[in-house]
């Protein structure tokens, strides 16, 4: 895949080149997310999205969840609602392009845990025969959007 | 001279804060699923760093498993691994 998803244009926005199959997908995922969200907070599936502040003091990991945890919550909810919104648009501003990678990054983070993804997964193709292809070519396709969202806002950072 | 024997009395108590205020270090670790451009891109966007230090950093949790990317009071180490867990890093906090 080596065409680019996503430019960023003269005007300060960015221009988003995506096919009405992808838009669908992109649309449909954050629902998914937000009832696991829902419906059971303790999944395990979860877990890389709520890791601990305090690896050794149960205490103050109990009081890090109650002060942050419906912050953090709230945080992902929104950034999911932006990209199920603006899914179908071909321009996005800068926070909406920031609201996307991190609503991505949620969704692979989730998908990847299920899938149990190890670094080998971003080698080659996906074996048609596995059967859980389909759902790593949806990872594997939120990891290219992913990336190429990221090297678009990144140019935009100060350099050294 | 008085100056001298109020400092002896001061010692221990300013030592006694020192300890209480060591500093509180913030660890990013390793993991499959974040990508090396989107954690040096979060290193970039939440502490300013230049793209050469998030880098520097992003590799050091690449190949060491992990990396310290800030420190500071324990109020401060908190924001920072807040912010992280907001952007979804698998970060954690200890006094060092």
């Amino acid at each position: 895949m080596f065409r680019r998803p996503i430019e960023r244009t003269r005007d300060g926005d960015f221009r988003l080149a995506l096919s009405g199959e992808e838009r669908e997908l992109l649309r449909g995922l954050p629902a998914q997310l937000r009832s696991l969200l829902e419906a059971d907070p303790a999944d395990p599936a979860l877990r890389r999205l709520f890791p601990p502040a305090y690896e050794e003091d149960p205490e103050d990991e109990a009081e890090y969840r109650r002060l942050m945890g419906e912050e953090l919550l709230d945080g992902r909810r929104a950034a999911l609602e932006t990209l199920e919104t603006t899914a179908g648009r071909d321009r996005l501003s800068e926070e909406d392009v920031h609201a996307w990678i991190g609503a991505l990054n949620d969704l692979r983070l989730v998908l990847g845990t299920r899938l149990d993804v190890t670094e080998d997964v971003y080698e080659g193709e996906p074996d048609p025969r596995d059967p859980l292809a389909p759902e790593l070519a949806v990872y594997g396709y939120l990891t290219w959007l992913q990336d190429s969202l990221v090297s678009a806002v990144a140019d935009a950072f100060p350099s050294p | 001279m008085a100056a001298p024997a109020e400092v002896e009395v001061e010692r221990p108590a300013g030592r006694a804060r020192v300890e209480e205020e060591k500093p509180w270090i913030v660890i990013v670790w390793n993991d499959p699923i974040n990508l090396m451009s989107y954690v040096t891109f979060v290193l970039q966007k939440l502490f300013g760093y230049s793209r050469e230090k998030a880098t520097r950093l992003m590799l050091q949790v690449h190949h060491e498993g992990k990396a310290v990317v800030s420190s500071g009071t324990r109020e401060k180490a908190e924001h920072d691994v807040s912010r992280l867990h907001a952007h979804g890093l698998w970060a954690t906090m200890r006094q060092d």
